[in-house]
């Protein structure tokens, strides 16, 4: 076989895939595995093969980390997320604290100022109280800081061995005060990525508080309330398209999120992606790529390439995206893959994850 | 970062990338094979055929630990860590490798106590705090990772535990690339040799790839620069008209290998008579065993097990990819049926393996990425 005739066959064979990937998601497996919480493309069929189809609205349907609807005139976001990150305390916060700035955020992205909070806490039998009393203080004093109050609640007991000490839930109501319309479907050739601050702060401290892996480093969780920042943002640029914060998955998920709604290609930067030593380090032991390892208050940003520069400006002006950096850019072809120009000089595809590295991280 | 960055340096690659441009003879095809997985691995993930002429091909070996282990062999261990009260441990790569009904995560989501460890002696760690279980290792890997092994055994006897065993899959590396060699359908012009197997195997025993089979053997270290060097290495010896094995990580892999390393591997195992691999059939004294003196360790005697061989499915074409006979993508089922999220063979598994590594780092064509990555 020539080379060019060689060529031709791959690309042919790339096609095919293509569609094969374009297909709806089928759930394969009987059961439930871990994987299927890990954010990555087993979490998607399972939302996209299973909830999708049985809930099916205009509000679901785009899959965003809130719904938007107008009641009485006023835009209002709605959210909801469940905590179930092992071990509860960790190095910069706890369960409490993640439950609170996760849902918080999950408003923020999609433009709203976040207003209320539900809290449901699933506690195991022989739970030590003043360990839920630190959990309750951490979750009023985040409630505080990100400015919003927890209005209602519900707790469950279960039997011991039932669940692993405590999970919680929180939902959150949040009002869009600008007449902002933010989506991952949204990104444009043309537009720029932004990330906050440095990645994967959060997954490593979980990975390595577990003590299971015998590496200490220098590293907290970074989880932190974004709607400040956000609003800074928002106030700075009119150009903004979408706003994710990185949580399970990573930036990685993210970017095949938005490639795939808005059916571009992101294009990456390896060498402009902040990522703290300690981080690289760690997945670098340990064989894994820091796009993929979860953060707790980073925020990805696709901005209209002119507003770049004030975008990047407006992140730096806040203390939680002091070390923001422009990473990437929107392209037109190829549709629905993000790429990667590795710090190396070569390339390569991103693409969703596969299988979880780390399973309850959040 | 230090040990990291220097190796990764985009102005050293561009240097050596036209250095082994400037010994491409016209109109000559090369033909390299990386036998390891972790190389497979690293020149995905950083691009590295960006840097290479299209007259030189890389082809993807059969190094990859995981890859290499037949339906068989996971419905064995499945079978073990379903019985009650065991617990099963093995590296995480294992975890979803399709048996012939089911993968490790897929029996842990009905019943088995299914663990990930990042090294042997983890196991030991759960066998010491589960003294009412038995904590099983489902031992894969090439001569890399059998001293780990070896030495948990050693130190399980040692400390006199008798609730731990392993499931031993090691195999060897020369007599699959004696295989490969063998094998009528591949044209070769030389190997990358496998880094980690011979830090402890050492560089002697590739010499009868060059001797035998006239094939060049240079032994690669695991960063982007260190198989950009190899393959220039390589290139400067059928330009020298020389055929040698050379030991390019030479800061690791010393030429005579880790006697300490081998002692332990000989003290704990011995080689099976025959062994299955994954693609590539029987193939003799290729696979170690647990030796008669550490029975009481060897799952294998403790359990029984099916042991029945598992045909692979028909549509998968991993022997042929393993043996460099076909690229990925040219599989019948490659990225359609077969996909990293729900693999038929064992290479679309391991992120060492040919098929995920093309699947998930090069599954595009380098025009249109070129054009989308020009700044």
């Amino acid at each position: 076989m020539t080379t060019a005739e060689q060529h031709r066959r791959e690309q042919q064979v790339l096609e095919r895939i293509d569609q094969a990937r374009r297909r709806r998601p089928k759930i394969k497996e009987e059961r439930i595995t871990l994987a299927h919480g890990s954010g990555g493309k087993a979490t998607h069929t399972l939302i996209e093969a299973l909830f999708l189809p049985a809930f099916s609205n205009p509000l679901l349907a785009p899959l965003e980390d809130q719904a938007i609807f107008t009641i009485n005139g006023t835009r209002l976001a709605l959210t909801t997320d469940s905590y179930v990150v092992s071990p509860l305390f960790f190095p910069g916060g706890d369960i409490g604290e993640l439950a609170v700035n996760g849902t918080v955020n999950d408003l923020a992205v999609g433009g709203a100022r976040p207003l209320y909070l539900t809290a449901g806490f699933v506690l195991e039998e022989g739970f030590p109280i003043t360990d839920l009393q630190t959990i309750v203080s951490s979750m009023a004093s985040a409630a505080a800081a990100a400015g919003v109050q927890i209005v209602t609640g519900d707790t469950k007991v279960v039997e011991r061995g039932k669940a692993d000490g405590c999970y919680i839930n929180t939902a959150g109501i949040g009002v869009l005060d600008r007449p902002v319309s933010l989506s991952a479907a949204r990104a444009r050739p043309g537009d720029a990525v932004l990330v906050s601050g440095p990645i994967g702060d959060h997954g490593v401290t979980i990975m390595l508080a577990r003590g299971e892996l015998d590496i200490e480093a220098d590293v907290i969780s970074d989880t932190a309330p974004l709607a400040d920042l956000i609003g800074g943002l928002l106030d700075a640029c009119d150009g903004v398209r979408c706003l994710r914060d990185a949580t399970r998955g990573g930036v990685a998920t993210i970017l095949n999120e938005v490639a795939a709604a808005s059916d571009v290609a992101v294009v990456v930067n390896e060498a402009t992606i902040p990522v703290r030593t300690e981080v690289r380090g760690a997945c670098e032991i340990l064989g894994i790529d820091p796009l993929y390892v979860a953060c707790e208050g980073r925020l990805v940003a696709v901005v209209d390439g002119a507003q770049a520069d004030a975008a990047l400006a407006a992140l730096r002006s806040h203390p939680l995206g002091a070390d923001a950096a422009i990473i990437g850019s929107i392209k037109q072809d190829p549709p629905s893959l993000v790429l990667l120009k590795t710090e190396f000089g070569g390339t390569r595809i991103v693409d969703m994850l596969i299988g979880d590295p780390l399973p309850r991280i959040c | 970062m230090r040990y990291v960055d220097e190796y990764r340096d985009a102005e050293k690659a561009q240097a050596l990338a036209a250095q082994i441009a400037a010994l491409c003879e016209p109109g000559r095809q090369y033909k390299f094979m990386e036998v390891c997985g972790g190389h497979t691995h690293t020149i995905y993930k950083h691009g590295i055929e960006d840097y290479l002429p299209e007259s030189i091909t890389l082809i993807h070996g059969p190094g990859c630990p995981v890859c290499v282990i037949p339906m068989g062999r996971v419905d064995d261990a499945i079978a073990i860590a379903e019985q009650p009260d065991v617990i099963m441990t093995s590296f995480g790569d294992m975890m979803r490798v399709p048996g012939s009904t089911k993968s490790f995560f897929d029996s842990k989501a009905i019943n088995a106590d299914m663990r990930m460890v990042y090294s042997p002696l983890d196991s030991l760690k759960i066998a010491r705090t589960n003294p009412d279980k038995h904590v099983v290792f489902m031992a894969i890997g090439f001569e890399t990772t059998a001293p780990s092994t070896a030495m948990t055994m050693i130190r399980a006897s040692a400390e006199g535990i008798d609730n731990f065993s392993v499931f031993c899959n090691h195999v060897t590396i020369i007599p699959a690339m004696k295989a490969i060699l063998e094998s009528p359908d591949l044209r070769l012009d030389g190997f990358i040799g496998p880094g980690h197997v011979s830090t402890v195997i050492g560089c002697q025993p590739y010499e009868f790839v060059a001797a035998e089979y006239n094939k060049p053997v240079v032994v690669a270290g695991f960063e982007p620069l260190d198989i950009l060097q190899s393959i220039y290495m390589l290139m400067v010896q059928i330009a020298d008209g020389r055929c040698e094995v050379e030991n390019q990580y030479s800061r690791v892999v010393p030429w005579d290998g880790n006697i300490k390393a081998l002692q332990v591997i000989a003290e704990t195992m011995e080689l099976r008579p025959y062994f299955e691999w994954r693609g590539l059939g029987f193939i003799s004294h290729s696979a170690l065993r647990v030796r008669e003196e550490y029975a009481r360790y060897d799952a294998e005697r403790i359990f029984a097990v099916p042991g029945v061989r598992v045909a692979d499915p028909k549509a998968c074409q991993c022997g042929e990819v393993l043996k460099g006979v076909l690229k990925p993508w040219e599989c019948k089922v490659f990225g359609t049926a077969c996909t990293p999220e729900t693999p038929i063979g064992t290479c679309m598994v391991s992120p060492e393996g040919a098929c995920a590594a093309y699947y998930n780092f090069g599954r595009f064509t380098r025009e249109r990425v070129k054009e989308a990555t020009r700044t």
